[in-house]
């Protein structure tokens, strides 16, 4: 026998290795709204079945937790139970040997500690308070609840109009979203589980680079209401949409010259056109609104009048104020917002950068943004500096490996402490101090702390801060609009508590947020404001969804758009990712599970056709 | 049209078929359990799969639409397999004790296994333990857990015709069963006790309390008068079991068998159904002149399950409830003072049991206001399916039985009466009797005859002696939601409105016999109510002799005080568990 050997997986390992791919897959892909007892009673299952079963808390103790959760779920324990399974998890995970253990049994204390009241209802009742709010995934996910199987199936048909018109009934700024959406229906797609998500956003985006303009809906019959509508952005202009579709008398007051928000002055140009977010205006307006830009509430008008000359008011003003550092040398020359930059360039009013060095602060979405921007503006050389790692950044992986491949470089683990200028007031460099990743947060983020190293000189002319957004509301406030932590307050309804007739909703109630949220939560202000109107119009769509096919298509790996970044795209707006083919298209959109008639879809209506 | 090959037999199909209709048209049977056509098409059982050429997976045939030129294989080996699997499966879940199930011999569960010729299950058996197979037993609904097989008809009925949602899925994973809707329990619940979901669920998931031992009780209790009263919609199914068509299945017949069970009375509900129409008739004429109606219409009151809708639902509306109670009630209070003073006995010594095609009526002649000093006016309720049963028990046979009369004088009726058992009845004979004390000479008996056939909304206008009458009538209670929201948006006004709680009315309760073949039954049940009308010689309520005679000997003028006393009731004086 020989002395060594080089080892290789055998047959069944290998096929192991492949369904734990599978199974991380299918977990990922859980639909919302399963039973928290249960889920943890076959997660605890698992750990137990990689027990080495050395030592006694894990070997014994997993296995008994498991018998007393299924108690729990038999409705055959009793409320002490309870106790005991979170008092022998406690010693399982004071006591195992290894992570197999401990790990294991954190998971079990972290649920009976934080769904207790479903383990007691189980308990008492034999039930779960958790339920399905709607069987198909990607529509319960998608906050605007968009149908989506209806317009993949629509797709496939080549019937590119009447995907836009059926989006349109949920989401009037179909185009943008084709775009921009970061595509939360695609999380826990079903489709996952055989093999990856379905390209949703890009089979939308297809529909609408296909499709004709086509004019709004008839309205209903005039109700001789108004309402008026603070903010022309998507979250102001969906409520404006639909609640004009519904016969009242819709005016919207713009601050800045145009219509579109951040998706007009926070969006650059490359991720999305300024012609393609004009066709979603376009169609919006044809509802028949009127339109008042360059009109600032608290300046040109007071809240106050607003409030009374409506029957009532929707404020959609977004979150397009800056945050500061608090960092020594802020107020040099030459450090400026990222909004700023970004409004500017929307504006038509960008800064030249050619030749120069600018530094951007942030991890998020608007910070990629700002980095990519300031390259096309020309800048020599981009830095992102973030005190976190890249995989902790916010922003859509995408969106970091296209600013990388342009040519932008990122600084983790670097946290800016001052900034240095020169003779003339202006910025000649920021100083940041090198972070160490640490111990995880409250948050469930691991925190960076400082490192032992010497504190470090980056040389530049611009300093771009893209470290959050926030509100201006002290117009609204007169009129008793409260504001916490710089948000203003309003309920699940959208309505502002206190003040009769005002609603309010998008990213100045919840942070800034993505296009989609802004949406829902317009379409969520429509329903309610015509709800307090007194009146009940429904928002529907006549739109025929095809059948859907017998059985599905195996295992095919998913069409993702093809992406154009590429260094040296200095003055280059262009867009950057290119739509599928009509080939892409077809076959992407055949990879569609049809929830919506297959399992619980079939059974509790897989289709809302009306709102 | 659509041409495709099932089981190499080729057929043709209108476009849209489903598989399985498009196999029934060419006489090929595809097994199923959970399809109920347009109501629960959602493919859950499995049962109906067949193998398609050209799919990668079997394909369910009760929701699948035929495509051109598709070739479907019924009992190729692969889909023998996924069938016989599937029953296996759903089998091991299902508590097999035919012997003690009510539904054994109407079972299509049963029918489908034991045509699979499955005679032992591979898998272990799995019903839910303890509590989490516990019901009420006072409820007179009654759900058995361990033999559910969560086809989720029940649900669907209630949802989409009845629309209460009483039932839905609960708990998930292994442990997901059919059970009251939002974590509430049954007697906390709005169910109106229509039955329905009963009648359409395919095993013995769902049945009525049973009383029939209750009953066999009593009949043997020698310090007991029994008398039974039979509703009309009865005598149009009971035979449906024995094998006996609706013209043999008479009354009188079943007169005959009721005294061989040992009942000392056999009585008539349709008598009280003419007295209910003389009070009803009356109320009506009182309120609609008194200018009553004026925004709300009165509503019959006869139907149990109706009133607990109305009142779960639309409490504000209880009042336009006609006060008179319905003929069960009517029935049970004359028979516990007219009658017993006839016969010279205590009401307490009479036991009052009443045959109804009816789940609601079980909880109704439990109401606090339907008692009196001497205890209940009616004593228990027994379903048709009851009936059949203790039929069963004393193996009577009713094709053997001879047509005997009914006694006297609570069996006597007219074919006014016979008719509140069908959608539209209540109306017609109202309309009737109501035209007679508005004009002093009867009608034509079939003047009002526009009202019949349903269960959707039927809106006549009558011109009664130049006063206009506007009448609705509607039977389900999804369609009496929609009723109820269009008189509430002012949408439309009417004076008189007849609702019964189950499709078709009476001959289609929740207490009537079910159809194994998921045959909906009240169209041809209730044809015979209409025929036993037409050869009635006598048509209008207020000609039934014996009602004449009540009121002459007892209670004076139809709303007398006599008549308030015993043959109205407060509508108000009990509460839905959601108007706690």
């Amino acid at each position: 026998m020989s002395r060594l050997s080089i080892e290789v997986p055998g047959r069944a390992q290998t096929v192991l290795g492949g369904l734990q791919r599978d199974m991380e897959r299918r977990i990922n892909a859980s639909q919302p709204g399963l039973c928290p007892v249960d889920m943890s009673l076959n997660f605890l299952r698992l750990c137990h079945a990689q027990t080495c079963g050395k030592c006694v808390p894990c070997r014994v103790g997993l296995n008994q937790l498991a018998v007393l959760i299924e108690r729990v779920l038999d409705r055959t324990a009793a409320l002490e139970d309870i106790d005991l399974i979170e008092n022998t998890a406690q010693v399982i995970a004071d006591s195992a040997d290894c992570a197999i253990g401990y790990e294991a049994a954190h998971m079990v204390l972290k649920g009976v500690r934080g769904f207790r009241e479903d383990y007691e209802e189980h308990v008492l009742h034999g039930r779960c308070i958790c339920g399905l709010s709607h069987p198909v995934p990607c529509v319960s996910t998608c906050p605007a609840h968009v149908d989506i199987p209806g317009y993949v199936a629509l797709v496939h048909e080549g019937r590119y109009e009447d995907a836009v018109r059926l989006i349109r009934k949920d989401n009037p700024f179909v185009s943008a979203c084709a775009y921009v959406c970061e595509h939360p229906c695609e999380s826990q797609c079903r489709r996952r589980m055989v093999d990856d998500a379905v390209n949703i956003c890009g089979l939308k985006r297809y529909a609408v680079d296909h499709s004709q303009p086509m004019k709004a809906p008839a309205r209903a019959e005039a109700t001789g209401k108004t309402v008026a509508i603070i903010g022309g952005g998507p979250g102001g202009l969906t409520a404006a949409y639909y609640l004009s579709l519904m016969g009242h008398d819709v005016t919207v007051y713009e601050q800045r010259p145009k219509l579109g928000g951040m998706l007009r002055y926070g969006i650059p140009d490359y991720r999305l056109p300024q012609e393609v977010l004009d066709r979603d205006i376009a169609h919006i307006l044809s509802a028949g609104i009127k339109v008042h830009t360059g009109v600032s509430i608290g300046k040109d008008l007071t809240m106050d009048e607003i409030q009374t000359s409506f029957d009532a008011v929707y404020i959609a003003i977004g979150a397009h104020n800056d945050k500061k550092l608090g960092l020594e040398g802020e107020e040099a020359q030459n450090v400026i917002s990222a909004v700023a930059l970004l409004r500017n360039v929307g504006d038509g009013e960008a800064p030249d950068f050619t030749g120069k060095r600018v530094c951007v602060v942030g991890g998020g979405n608007v910070s990629m943004d700002a980095t990519r921007t300031a390259l096309r503006l020309g800048a020599e050389r981009v830095t992102c500096v973030y005190r976190r790692r890249v995989e902790d950044m916010t922003a859509l992986a995408e969106e970091i490996e296209e600013a990388m491949a342009e040519g932008c470089q990122i600084l983790p683990l670097q946290a800016p402490t001052r900034i240095e200028a020169d003779a003339e007031g202006k910025v000649a460099a920021l100083w940041t101090r090198p972070q160490l990743i640490g111990a995880y947060g409250r948050d469930g983020r691991p925190r960076p702390g400082d490192a032992d190293a010497k504190e470090f000189r980056i040389p530049c002319d611009y300093v771009i801060v893209a470290i959050g957004q926030a509100i201006e509301a002290q117009a609204f406030e007169k009129v008793g609009v409260t504001t916490s932590r710089g948000a203003i307050q309003a309920d699940h309804t959208s309505s502002v508590p206190g003040v009769d007739n005002v609603f309010a909703g998008g990213d100045a109630v919840s942070g800034p947020a993505t296009v989609i949220r802004a949406v829902a939560a317009g379409k969520v202000a429509a329903a309610n404001i015509d709800n307090y109107l007194g009146f009940d119009h429904k928002i529907r769509s006549e739109v025929e969804i095809p059948p859907a096919h017998f059985t599905n298509t195996p295992p095919c790996g998913r069409v993702n758009l093809k992406s154009h970044a590429h260094p040296g795209c200095q003055g280059d707006f262009s867009l950057v990712v290119e739509g599928m083919t009509q080939e892409e298209a077809h076959q992407e959109s055949s990879r569609c599970l049809r929830c919506d008639h297959f399992g619980f879809g079939s059974f509790k209506g897989g289709r809302n056709t009306e709102w | 049209m659509v041409t495709l090959t099932i089981d190499n037999r080729p057929v043709q199909v209108p476009e849209g078929t489903t598989i399985l209709q498009a196999a029934q048209s060419a006489g090929i049977s595809i097994p199923h359990l959970c399809y109920l056509k347009d109501v629960n098409e959602i493919a859950a059982c499995r049962v109906c799969c067949v193998e398609v050429e050209g799919e990668r997976a079997m394909v369910t045939a009760c929701n699948s639409p035929v495509r051109e030129g598709m070739v479907v294989h019924t009992n190729s080996p692969r889909a023998r397999r996924t069938r016989r699997t599937n029953v296996e499966l759903i089998l091991s879940q299902h508590d097999c004790k035919c012997a003690t199930c009510v539904r054994s011999g109407n079972c299509q569960f049963q029918t489908i296994a034991n045509d699979l010729g499955i005679l032992s299950v591979p898998y272990e058996t799995q019903l839910p333990k303890g509590l989490r197979g516990a019901w009420t037993t006072t409820f007179p609904l009654y759900h058995d857990y361990n033999k559910c097989i969560k086809c989720m008809r029940c649900v669907q009925i209630c949802d989409k015709v009845q629309s209460l949602s009483i039932w839905d899925v609960a708990g998930t994973g292994g442990r997901t069963m059919v059970d009251v809707s939002n974590n509430r329990v049954i007697k906390d619940s709005d169910c109106a006790l229509c039955g329905q979901c009963i009648t359409h669920c395919p095993v013995g998931g769902l049945r009525e309390r049973d009383d029939t031992q209750k009953a066999f009780a009593a009949l043997a209790d020698p310090d007991k008068i029994t008398v039974v009263q039979v509703a009309p919609a009865v005598r149009t199914a009971w035979g449906e079991y024995f094998g006996l068509s609706r013209e043999e299945a008479t009354m009188e017949r079943m007169a005959a068998c009721l005294r061989r069970l040992g009942f000392d009375y056999v009585f008539d509900t349709n008598f009280s159904a003419d007295l209910t129409i003389m009070e009803e008739g009356n109320e009506f004429l009182h309120r609609l002149k008194s200018g009553g109606l004026t925004r709300w219409p009165m509503f019959t009151s006869c139907c149990p399950g109706w009133v607990r809708f109305l009142k779960g639902q639309y409490p504000e509306l209880t009042g336009q409830l006609s006060t008179s109670k319905s003929p069960q009630q009517m029935f049970g209070s004359v028979t516990k003072s007219w009658f017993a003073k006839k016969l010279g006995v205590e009401p307490e010594q009479i036991c009052c049991v009443s045959i109804m095609p009816c789940v609601a009526k079980k909880a109704e002649c439990e109401l606090p206001s339907m008692t009196t000093g001497h205890g209940p006016d009616v004593d228990m309720v027994l379903t048709t399916r009851e009936l059949v049963r203790m039929l069963r028990a004393d193996q009577i046979s009713p094709a053997s039985m001879p047509e005997e009369a009914l006694d006297s004088p609570l069996g006597t009726h007219t074919g006014a009466g016979a008719i509140f058992g069908a959608t539209g009845g209540v109306m017609e004979a109202a309309l009737r009797t109501a035209s007679y004390v508005l004009t002093g000479e009867n009608p034509d008996p079939d003047a009002f005859a526009a009202v019949r056939t349903g269960p959707g909304l039927r809106e006549v206008t009558y011109e009664i002696a130049d006063i206009p009458v506007r009448c609705a009538v509607v039977s389900g209670l999804g369609n009496a939601r929609q009723l109820i929201e269009q008189l509430k948006a002012g949408k439309v006004h009417y004076d008189f409105v007849e609702v019964m709680a189950c499709p078709g009315g009476c001959v289609g309760g929740g207490g009537q016999p079910i159809s194994v073949e998921d045959e909906e039954r009240y169209g041809v049940r209730g044809e015979r109510l209409y025929h036993l009308d037409k050869a009635n010689p006598m048509r209008f309520s207020h000609e039934n002799p014996d009602v004449q005679t009540l009121y002459e000997e007892f209670l004076g003028q139809p709303l007398s005080e006599k008549a308030e006393e015993l043959l109205h009731t407060d509508h108000m004086a009990w509460n839905m568990p959601s108007q706690a």
